[in-house]
């Protein structure tokens, strides 16, 4: 981990987030709910004493229904790119620290060396009191094959890697996030 | 419990060297629940972090720039041009990147509801920007220079003046979201969250510096800030170049 010199520090997003980031431009809404692959992924963002953090903002990055994210970095042309599919999405929890998106199920991705990760969405958490943004992933029940294979999953114990497996519920997604304490969620480096 | 024992996985400390502050940082009393207290996991990079998106498309109005117009009248305050280059860790200039903005008014008070600083709500100023990057990576706002405002972390805390950034870079490992400050301050040694940042130098990089060359004569000062992007996983993306 070479440090490179000159990078620009993290500092919190502060309380008023809401003022600047989550306005019109990026929304919870990465497709049109009326979309037959929509599926609804929501959750509480959940403090070290249980309590729901209502001034943050979760989002999520992802690649597209076939596997494919709309970068440049990912040159798999035998893949298609969806017309008006960015794969970001964001959303405050104003709502009682509940946050919640309407998106499609990612295909799998590649591994570095060979292989596929599981479908997966990538997640970052902000909020008054992190001082950088903490950064997780999103799994899928159904697909238990696949998380078994998968080479992030295998590397965590069982309850670990139970943090980041969503459950099905009530005909959608729930993915509560725990910063801290009992069941807190597995947090990354990047 | 992360790692057990496989070949790559490795766990980082929390309070591992870098720029960036730690998460747990108890002077800044926000931390205290909701800092994340163990150990991270490392995982290789993949496609999944070595992607992200930058809206450089977006349809960004003319007036999302400039917080002085954003209203019938024009907001009280000091009027500043805030302008500097948004660069990769290579040094390459970041073109058609969104930067998002927000900040108090010059009274230090949000236009939010759950600031209830006793200090008035200007009529003429929502505190809220947007723009993209040209192709030398160059952003630029004008706005107000907004004020100090009290906060409940300790006994008489007050924020140094700051306006928050947002940036998104050319991966998901580039994403910032960090705060601008003022040069001379006097609340700098006073505030928890200027200095959860350990490094003198890297705390230095969060502080514009008055630029006479940005000043439009007879309407607004000018502060020059540059923003460095690039995470643990900073490899080089070629982007597409004419040249």
């Amino acid at each position: 981990m070479t440090e490179i010199p000159g990078l620009t520090p993290s500092q919190t997003v502060g309380p008023y987030l809401a003022i600047g980031l989550t306005r019109d431009l990026i929304t919870p809404r990465l497709v049109d709910p009326a979309d037959p692959r929509a599926i609804r992924l929501h959750g509480t963002l959940l403090d070290g004493a249980g309590e729901p953090v209502p001034d943050g903002m979760v989002e999520i990055w992802q690649a597209n229904a076939a596997g494919r994210y709309a970068h440049a970095a990912d040159d798999r042309a035998e893949l298609p790119l969806e017309d008006g599919f960015l794969g970001f999405g964001r959303s405050g929890t104003v709502d009682g620290g509940h946050f919640e998106f309407v998106t499609v199920k990612p295909g799998c991705v590649p591994w570095p060396g060979g292989g596929l990760q599981a479908p997966h969405l990538e997640v970052s958490v902000f909020a008054r009191g992190l001082l950088k943004h903490a950064v997780t992933r999103v799994y899928f029940p159904d697909e238990a094959e696949a998380n078994a294979a998968d080479p992030v999953l295998a590397t965590l114990g069982e309850e670990a890697r139970a943090t980041l497996v969503a459950v099905a519920e009530d005909g959608g997604l729930r993915f509560d996030i725990r910063l801290q304490g009992p069941g807190h969620t597995t947090f990354f480096a990047v | 419990m992360p790692a057990e024992g496989h070949s790559f996985a490795e766990v980082v400390d929390l309070d591992r060297e870098g720029p960036d502050p730690p998460y747990d940082y108890p002077d800044y009393v926000g931390t205290r629940l909701r800092a994340p207290k163990e150990p991270l996991v490392i995982i290789p990079t993949t496609l999944s972090e070595l992607t992200g998106p930058a809206y450089g498309e977006s349809a960004i109005g003319e007036l999302d720039a400039d917080l002085t117009r954003q209203h019938e009248g024009q907001p009280l305050g000091e009027r500043i041009v805030v302008s500097g280059r948004v660069l990769g860790s290579d040094g390459r200039a970041l073109r058609r990147q969104l930067v998002e903005i927000w900040q108090a008014n010059a009274a230090g008070r949000y236009h939010h509801a759950v600031d209830t600083h006793d200090a008035p709500i200007d009529p003429n100023f929502t505190g809220a920007g947007r723009c993209l990057t040209d192709d030398d990576g160059w952003y630029r706002f004008t706005t107000v220079k907004p004020g100090a405002y009290p906060w409940g972390n300790h006994p008489n805390a007050w924020r140094p003046n700051h306006i928050h950034f947002s940036l998104f870079g050319r991966a998901f490992t580039d994403r910032l979201v960090t705060q601008m400050y003022f040069p001379g301050d006097p609340l700098f040694e006073h505030d928890p969250i200027f200095n959860s940042i350990r490094d003198e130098k890297a705390r230095e990089r969060l502080i514009s510096r008055f630029d006479l060359g940005l000043t439009m004569p007879d309407w607004a000062l000018g502060f020059r800030w540059d923003i460095v992007l690039g995470g643990r996983a900073a490899t080089p993306i070629e982007e597409p170049h004419d040249d």
